[in-house]
């Protein structure tokens, strides 16, 4: 029997619900793509939903350019970049994304996602996290930590679905365990059908 | 269009747990992060000092709160000292909240209190007891005429600085909470604060004097700054003591909880 497709997979999850989706560094790029055609387009366009996309790892500019790709309307998809502004790439705005200064102000991340979907009020919304690992690199782990429990519970109580991104590591760490604790399923993105 | 003063009643205490508790009617500031934290509003008729330094936010606060006021039908007044109310107007329609057919069906209104200073011959730099009367009927006379049920002062402070004693400060403010709650108008009361900590006031005597005290500060982490709210006091309310980041956005005033990582003080 075939692997499951991932955007089935992602389709198939009861809305509120957290999930995580590892990503194999050996084959990012293959990966990435993947679930940047699951999330914005199976799931975003299938199920009719906006999509809030946290991006700490590319700026909002280059997710853009993927997702533009892949025909994604525009106003279903909305950015809080947080790394534009510190790798001084803030030139050229884009107007259907907000600007956090740094991937540090976590409690301003968490106001930009509160500001968006009460801006965008709709049926069916989707959060990506892009990514757990990014965000690792600028935070201490218990911030970190207190930061996913608060958002993705919040998430949840409104009944998004939050996706969130993960660099899959040799040794298990710290992030890991800290997404088991606060995603409802973990998803190997080298192990389901593309 | 005279408002009686807000009357106790029985309703479930906020904790499901406990009892039933007698608590005031509440004024819903229509922030819903600062409702929240305040088991619904702050008591109808209470008096609150809204404190921070500069660029805290504390006149945008103010604003949405008689804006949302002004929409649910209770008549709001803004009383300016430190800025032309048609400045203020201009960067409140940089709000979405914002709709200017409440100032123009009189459901908000600004007052230029120097303007009313000039009228009522008040121009000396220190007022006198009398004068302090004149100013406390002069806004009794408003607020009950026009049946404000919200009024902001924007700044106490600035106020205080022609009130020089603590005794005559003391007075002003008792009798113009007094007279607010008699008229169940809902205050805050605007305190420019520097940043000496646990001071929430120019003199010191009017945290004591309020039933509220809202506090605006900006807090440092790694070199970032943040924005945020604590609730100081509020009588007649279990309210939470946490800080709260603050953001001030074209949707209103959004709140999310200080994250502190195990530490003390945060992050």
């Amino acid at each position: 029997m075939p692997p499951v497709d991932l955007g089935e997979r992602l389709r198939a999850l009861p809305s509120g619900s957290a999930v995580a989706l590892k990503l194999d560094p050996r084959e990012y790029a293959d990966h990435y793509f993947a679930v940047l055609n699951a999330t914005l387009r199976d799931v975003g366009s299938d199920l009719d939903a906006h999509t809030i996309y946290l991006t700490v790892t590319n700026p909002a500019a280059f997710v853009w350019t993927l997702a533009e790709a892949l025909d994604v309307p525009k106003d279903r998809i909305s950015f809080v970049d947080a790394i534009s502004h510190i790798m001084m790439n803030y030139a050229k705005p884009l107007p259907n994304a907000t600007y956090v200064e740094s991937p540090r102000a976590l409690e301003e991340i968490m106001l930009r996602i509160e500001f968006l979907l009460r801006k965008f009020p709709h049926p069916r919304t989707i959060v990506v996290v892009d990514s757990v690992n990014s965000l690792a690199i600028h935070n201490q782990p218990e911030l970190l930590s207190e930061f996913f429990h608060i958002l993705l519970n919040n998430l949840k109580s409104r009944q998004v679905l939050t996706i969130v991104l993960e660099t899959t590591e040799e040794e298990t760490t710290g992030i890991e365990q800290m997404l088991n604790l606060v995603v409802d399923e973990t998803i190997d993105v080298g192990r389901v059908g593309r | 269009m005279e408002s009686p003063p807000p009357a106790p009643r029985e309703t479930p205490a906020a904790d499901g747990l406990l009892p039933p508790a007698t608590v005031l009617e509440r004024c819903p500031a229509g922030i819903e992060g600062l409702d929240s934290i305040l088991e619904g509003g702050i008591p109808r008729g209470n008096m609150v000092l809204v404190a921070g330094s500069v660029g805290t936010g504390k006149t945008t606060l103010c604003l949405e709160f008689l804006v949302r006021g002004a929409e649910r039908g209770e008549r709001s007044l803004f009383l300016s000292v430190t800025e032309a109310s048609r400045k203020l107007m201009q960067n409140l329609s940089t709000f979405e909240f914002f709709h200017k057919d409440l100032v123009d069906q009189g459901s908000l209104v600004f007052v230029d209190l120097p303007t009313v200073y000039d009228r009522l011959g008040l121009g000396r730099e220190e007022m006198t007891s009398e004068e302090i009367g004149i100013l406390l009927r002069t806004i009794r006379d408003l607020v009950k005429s026009l049946g404000v049920r919200r009024l902001v002062l924007d700044s106490l402070t600035s106020v205080c600085y022609r009130i020089r004693r603590e005794e005559q400060i003391r007075d002003f403010m008792l009798r113009l909470g007094q007279e607010l709650n008699e008229l169940g108008c809902t205050s805050l009361l605007v305190s420019e604060i520097g940043p000496t900590p646990g001071r929430y006031s120019l003199h010191g005597v009017e945290e004591a004097i309020v039933d509220g005290v809202i506090l605006l500060s900006n807090v440092h982490r790694m070199g970032d700054i943040l924005r945020v709210l604590q609730i100081i006091k509020m009588r007649g309310t279990a309210h939470s003591h946490a800080q709260f980041v603050i953001q001030l956005t074209p949707i209103g005033l959004l709140m999310a909880p200080h994250l502190k990582g195990g530490r003390e003080g945060g992050g």
